[in-house]
């Protein structure tokens, strides 16, 4: 498969200069795809697809028959990204990180950037995702979000915008360190000539940053990854990662809370727990905090948490910073904490409940992506330019009935990168998620999980919505 | 500093046991009805009986209530690839792979995908066509053997790999018992009249049915009765005679207590015990001549009080916090 008759469009390409020509550092990569025999890259990508699925890499899709699963779609093009360019990514989500990170805890403390009037006080607290439960606490280090996935963006003029921060429970590392297993099988000799540097060590690091934060000094910290369990459209990665660090991968029901601490049920009795990798949404990790009618929890967790028997990663509340509307405020709060200016910048953002704001994003429904505050997963969302008459009635509806849920932002035209169609090759808009740790430091994956929409000119790159993904190679 | 060893929860131990349970009970439907398949070009149209393998898998009951007949047919899609019945193939292998599934980290990645690849071939096989039958059973057999081979060959033996071994003999265990009292019964009268050119192939099939034939014929040679029973009961070396499974068993769950052998600390030690040393000191004279179908029933029953004791004994922790939880059942 040739790259002859390859369009780069009017987007942003990032293989490709808009001329045409193979950008320097895709150059080797180009070459080798175009060197290999007829078909060999589209037999490449049917065993690709075959391996995924008799390895069982599969996510489970909500809204289907319960146990339905998919493989997410790899594409064996990669994405790459030069030395440069990764370290200026690099030191602007150190940057986001610590700031939102400051932002949390005095939030949950002094609050006194809303004393400051840098965030209007109600932003706060008509936030859903902000926790009275989780006032006055001290975390371990006071780190609050431990493991972020920052969406990033780039727009048609190779501009780089923060898209969301993902503090929550973010997912997809494993797609990386899968993706790029395969690839590393399939281009040895692109990986020699081009020094791709390795991602392989994010289960350490994950690792080595869980036994950090554990609350009591013992040799060596008991860790655990709490997942829902198997329908949960995540537990692939929950079960890899666990794995992965060879800790132990616990539900809700093999964990229980008494005055000392939390344990685990075994079979020769209880074993006392130190740090919890939750992959649980706060609303359902524990009856007694959060929702009571959850099952998936642990009754008595927070209570534990709280006189500080076992550590939460992420830190329970953190979700404040992930509300749309308080993202808005990120580029303020980097100044406020840091005082410097934000070297990445948010893509700009109209707030509905601010009535000049609302009044722009009625009469633009056509042009805008309207998001809710609260969604994730490219659910709540209406991309404007791609939208029905009907749809944006139904979004100006929800938006005057409720202003503060909903935020809008321009359509951006996100990169592309030739995406293997049929039998040849066309763009395909992708975003990028780097992921980051912090623990007793920040530290960025050199790589990230870069997801493309594979339907033709479609924007939502969500694997629950048409998406797949791509190896993504950091260059030393 | 070393590391201590991993703690096993519960909650695992539990899918470990039904994982191993399920793959086992896959592969003896496969072989029983793949052996009578076989079976039924060598009879006549008068001999030709499907019912019994039903009756020993032990849902004769829920077969009766959903289908009108026990012909070939209806019995190959009840026991091969009816959803709705719990023991069949497909739910079988279905089942062992959510238990798998749920346990993934802490099985081999090759065991994983094996039980992958074997959930790939039942759900996509194709058991409307009779001519492809025969070949269909004979590879969900040599999956499921496959599964156990990749599985002592890939996986640390630890205490999580033992309860793999106890649910996999018992089931085995359970599985000889059932299938010979079946067909003990149904051959027997036969056999003290002159005998019908028949009993022989019968006989003979029943040995299949557990791939103990050749196996039998290098012990005793001839076939008998007897001999038969002995081999299928009393056998200390034939991987699915009862004795030699159950032996299994109670080193598995010794391995996972740290009790030395020949001594108990919890309820299925102690009764797995005692049902070893009742096949181990056993005569196949006597039973048969005390009544060898109320020897097997008894077996049975122990087996299952076996299993209510390992679930008490290792599993109950989280089953008692979650009384919701629906237990899976033997």
């Amino acid at each position: 498969m040739r790259f002859t008759s390859y369009q780069t469009g009017e987007f942003y390409d990032e293989l490709f200069e808009a001329g045409g020509r193979p950008r320097t550092h895709a150059q080797l990569l180009i070459d080798t795809i175009e060197g290999l025999s007829d078909g060999q890259l589209l037999r490449y990508q049917r065993s690709v697809d075959r391996l995924l699925l008799q390895m069982g890499i599969t996510f489970n899709v909500y809204g289907e028959k319960e146990g339905t699963e998919r493989i997410f779609p790899f594409d064996l093009v990669p994405r790459i990204l030069p030395a440069g360019e990764w370290e200026r990514l690099e030191r602007g989500l150190c940057q986001r990180i610590h700031a939102l990170n400051e932002f949390i805890d005095d939030i949950y403390h002094d609050q006194k950037i809303l004393k400051d009037s840098v965030i209007p006080r109600e932003v706060i607290l008509t936030a859903a995702s902000f926790r009275p439960q989780c006032q006055g606490l001290d975390p371990p280090r006071r780190v609050w979000c431990h493991i972020t996935g920052t969406d990033l963006v780039r727009d048609r003029d190779g501009q780089y915008y923060v898209l969301e921060d993902n503090l929550r429970v973010p997912s997809g590392v494993s797609y990386v360190l899968e993706n790029r297993e395969v690839l590393k099988r399939i281009f040895p000799k692109v990986f020699e000539g081009l020094a791709v540097r390795p991602v392989n060590e994010y289960p350490s690091r994950l690792l080595e940053m869980l036994e950090s934060i554990a609350p009591r000094y013992v040799d060596a910290p008991r860790v655990v990854l709490l997942s829902p369990g198997i329908y949960n459209s995540a537990y692939f990665e929950h079960s890899f990662l666990a794995q992965q660090m060879g800790v132990q991968l616990v539900e809700g029901r093999d964990l229980a809370v008494n005055g000392d601490g939390v344990f685990m049920r075994t079979t020769k009795g209880l074993e006392r727990v130190d740090v919890i990798y939750r992959r649980i949404d706060d609303d359902f990790l524990d009856p007694e905090a959060f929702r009571a009618d959850s099952l998936l929890g642990v009754p008595g967790l927070m209570s534990a948490y709280k006189s500080g028997k076992v550590a939460l990663a992420n830190a329970p509340g953190n979700g404040v910073a992930d509300d749309k509307v308080i993202y808005a405020y990120v580029p303020d709060m980097i100044r406020y904490y840091e005082g410097e200016e934000p070297i990445l910048p948010n893509v700009p953002t109209y707030l509905c409940w601010r009535d000049q704001d609302r009044q722009h994003v009625l009469s633009n429904l056509d042009k805008l992506v309207v998001k809710s505050a609260n969604e994730a997963g490219g659910y709540g969302m209406l991309v404007g330019p791609h939208s029905t008459e009907a749809q944006r009635q139904e979004f100006a509806a929800k938006i005057e009935a409720n202003p503060r849920n909903f935020i809008a932002q321009p359509t951006l035209g996100l990169s592309r990168v030739p995406t293997i169609v049929e039998d040849h090759f066309e763009g395909r808009h992708v975003d990028l998620r780097p992921y980051v740790l912090y623990g007793k430091e920040i530290y960025v994956l050199p790589g990230g999980l870069t997801r493309v929409a594979l339907r033709k000119g479609s924007l939502v790159v969500n694997s629950s919505q048409g998406g797949g993904s791509k190896d993504t190679w950091v260059l030393a | 500093m070393t590391t201590p060893t991993k703690p096993l929860l519960s909650r695992v131990a539990d899918s470990l046991y039904w994982m191993a349970r399920y793959i086992e009970r896959a592969e003896n439907v496969a072989r029983f009805v793949g052996v009578n398949l076989h079976l039924m070009l060598d009879l006549p149209s008068e001999e030709k009986q499907w019912q019994p393998i039903v009756d020993t898998t032990g849902d004769a009951r829920v077969f009766a209530e959903r289908y009108a007949t026990a012909s070939q047919d209806a019995v190959i899609q009840f026991l091969a690839s009816d959803e709705t019945n719990l023991n069949s193939i497909f739910s079988c292998i279905r089942a062992a792979r959510e238990n798998a599934r749920s346990v993934r980290e802490i099985i081999s990645s090759e065991m994983w995908e094996q039980v992958n690849a074997l959930y790939l071939l039942v759900r996509e096989a194709d058991t409307q066509t009779a001519d492809a039958l025969p070949s269909y059973f004979h590879e969900v057999r040599m999956a499921c053997d496959q599964f156990q081979g990749v599985t002592d060959s890939t996986m640390t033996h630890n205490e999580a790999w033992q309860f793999i071994g106890l649910g996999r003999t018992l089931e085995r265990a359970d599985k000889t018992t059932r299938l010979l009292d079946v067909k003990y019964f149904i051959l027997l009268p036969s056999l003290s009249d002159v005998g019908t050119p028949y009993d022989e192939i019968q006989w003979s099939a029943v040995l299949r049915s557990v791939s103990g034939f050749e196996m039998y014929r290098k012990k005793h040679g001839r076939i008998s009765p007897t001999r038969l029973v002995e081999f299928l009961v009393f056998d200390n070396e034939f991987p699915r005679a009862v004795r030699y499974s159950i032996g299994r068993a109670d080193r598995s769950v010794h391995a996972i207590t740290g009790t030395p052998t020949g001594t108990f600390s919890c309820a299925s030690e102690q009764r797995l015990g005692l049902l070893k040393s009742e096949l181990d000191y056993g005569r196949v004279d006597a039973t048969v001549a005390s009544g060898l179908h109320e020897f097997l029933d008894g077996l049975q029953v122990k087996m299952n009080r076996i299993d209510e004791c390992i679930r008490g004994d290792f599993f109950a922790q989280w089953n008692l916090a979650q009384s919701q939880v629906q237990g899976q059942s033997a």
